[in-house]
């Protein structure tokens, strides 16, 4: 072997032998080819195979059909407005609502047992209950009660129980991460002289709300979803929309349009939350704090 | 080396066979979906082409006097009984008894009694629960009259006269909502409208009276009328039976603000008739000159429209 690129002394980059460099690189770009080729030959074979079936007319009139699509498509796309709206204001309520919940669940001091008790209760019934079910008892149900005072739009009220729903499971995801935080964490923080207060807003919050980022844009993710559960209140968002476009001509393409849209806001999501983590993880080698 | 060669070939034969399982299930099931649904469109042409034919067929039978009084063919000779559903309620009856000719399809059967050459002593009436009515079998009625619609599933066992009924739209609201003594269209525009999702009275609501704010939709009525309950809507689109249901007994504190002039393709209320009953030809004989003459827009205007359920102005 030879000494041809060794990086200077004091440096931090590690030796590499440019040899062996060149082979991975070979090696890497065939894999690559090969991996690209078999899933070409993959996508060709079942294209063929789908469009040869004899439903195939079928399915792409009821499914697929360019007209019924450009004709929904902006209308879609305007009651997907709405969506957007609810998921945007639900979103940092939920956080808010679910790191109050998850910090009153672990208190430990018994002054604050009514606290832990209405913060347990909370979880118990609204991570029981079927959000939908929520979103009528609150949407429905309290704007009947004709109370001074009390807005009546179903947009808002639909937006409160998707927060009330949503805040119990992102409460639980919190105290996960806060009981993932070693004991001795705590005790340190508190040996050093921080109160209760400094010790959660320095060492274990920080810590604990690293370690449940991926579950909360999980959760986040399904949220998006979810907010087309509020079109059972009367507003029309994209589901709704899709289904009075497809309900005049039994064509589902609307529906597939809806589906297309919504992946359209979730996928970038779902890379985001992978990116997250990647960088999280690279971070926590490191041995650096973020 | 043996066994990874196998691999390497198993690899994508497996690929192939799971993509011929996805192409072998996915579209045979859609395609059976898609035939289902063809079928259902093609039972309605030829019902509604069938209806046509007892048309041009009644207009023959009226040149030969087989309508008259003596040669018609009844359940009891020289009576005509006719069914209803008890409780029988306004605004198609009143006081709970078909024998006044009061009420809309009280004064309809009586009018169309009146044609056959019956007197009102000649009419009896019989309780038949609606459920029952467009069930297959004998009938012990001539003809049946409580608001049934005529679809193509019950005429496949019974049979059904012309249309004396056609289903107008109407908005109910409740007795304080800011829309209750609306009169006019532009009235209405201005109002937030619901309906249910899939009716024609979100399509009506859509295409006729074009409101500012865009409608709310419900999976049911009875989620509209929660909304309505709740002050949420001003008003609901619903058919104007259903309106009259909804205020009559669902909701007392709901009204009828009013209804809109007829749709052309709008659904019919017809009377019923046992499967190939031969009465049917001489009673839409007797529908038809009823139309002719206005006297069934009159009785339609005396009891389901005026304070009741006055016409939108333009």
């Amino acid at each position: 072997m030879t000494g041809v690129g060794a990086p200077a002394p004091g440096t931090a980059t590690p030796y590499r032998d440019p040899v062996r460099q060149g082979a991975l690189r070979r090696r890497g770009r065939r894999d690559a080819l090969v991996g690209m080729a078999s899933l070409l030959a993959f996508v060709v074979v079942v294209a063929a195979l789908v469009v040869r079936t004899p439903g195939w007319a079928t399915v792409q009139a009821t499914f697929f059909d360019g007209q019924q699509f450009v004709d929904s498509f902006p209308g879609l796309l305007k009651a997907f407005w709405l969506n957007v709206r609810i998921f945007l204001i639900a979103e940092p309520l939920i956080l808010v609502v679910g790191i109050l919940v998850a910090l009153a669940r672990t208190l430990k001091a018994p002054i604050f047992l009514p606290l832990r008790v209405i913060a347990t209760m909370y979880v118990d019934i609204f991570r029981g209950v079927p959000t939908i079910l929520v979103i009528f008892l609150l949407g429905f149900g309290v704007p009947a009660l004709n109370l001074q005072g009390v807005p009546t739009d179903p947009v808002l009220w639909g937006t409160t129980a998707l927060v009330l729903s949503y805040g119990a499971y992102v409460a639980e995801v919190f105290r996960a991460g806060i009981m993932s935080v070693h004991p001795s964490q705590r005790m340190a923080a508190r040996s050093l002289g921080l109160s209760g207060l400094q010790t959660n807003r320095y060492v274990v919050l920080p810590q604990a709300i690293r370690n449940v980022v991926p579950p909360l844009l999980n959760d986040f993710i399904s949220l998006q979803k979810d907010t087309a559960l509020v079109s059972v209140l009367g507003p029309v968002e994209v589901l709704r929309q899709a289904q009075i476009d497809a309900s005049s001509t039994f064509n589902y393409t609307p529906y597939v349009a809806a589906a297309l849209i919504f992946i359209a806001l979730t996928i970038p999501m779902t890379r985001f939350a992978d990116w997250v983590q990647a960088r999280m993880a690279r971070r926590q080698r490191a041995g650096g704090t973020a | 080396m043996t066994v990874l060669s196998t691999r390497r070939l198993l690899a994508p034969l497996a690929l192939v066979a799971a993509a011929a399982l996805v192409v072998g299930c996915a579209p045979q099931e859609s395609a059976s979906q898609s035939s289902a649904s063809s079928s259902a469109a093609q039972s309605a042409t030829t019902s509604s082409a069938a209806s046509s034919g007892e048309a041009s067929a009644s207009a023959s039978a009226a040149a030969v006097d087989e309508c008259s009084k003596e040669n018609l063919t009844l359940l009891t000779p020289g009576t005509l009984t006719i069914g209803t559903d008890s409780p029988a309620y306004p605004p198609y009856f009143e006081d709970d008894d078909p024998t006044n000719g009061k009420g809309f399809e009280s004064a309809v059967a009586y009018a169309v009694a009146q044609k056959l050459g019956f007197t009102p002593q000649e009419v009896t009436w019989v309780t038949v629960p609606f459920n029952k009515s467009y069930a297959p079998g004998a009938k012990d009625f001539d003809f049946d009259v409580n608001q049934i619609s005529i679809t193509p599933k019950r005429q496949k066992v019974v049979d059904f006269s012309d249309g004396y009924y056609t289903v107008n739209q109407a908005v109910v609201a409740l007795k304080d909502s800011p829309i209750a003594n609306a009169t006019t269209l532009p009235e209405l525009q201005a109002a937030k409208l619901g309906a249910q999702v899939g009716t024609t009275s979100l399509d009506f609501i859509n295409e006729v009276v074009k409101p500012a704010e865009q409608p709310y939709v419900y999976n049911d009525t009875n989620d509209a009328k929660s909304a309505l309950n709740a002050g949420q809507i001003d008003g609901i689109v619903v058919d104007l039976p259903t309106a009259y249901y909804i205020t009559a007994v669902e909701m007392p504190k709901a009204k009828i603000v009013g209804q809109f002039e007829a749709q052309a393709d709008g659904e019919q209320f017809g009377l019923l008739f046992a499967k190939g009953n031969p009465l049917v030809t001489c009673v839409n004989t007797a529908l038809a000159s009823l139309k002719d003459s206005g006297e069934l827009k009159t009785i339609q205007d005396q009891w389901l429209a005026g304070d009741t359920a006055p016409y939108f102005q333009q």
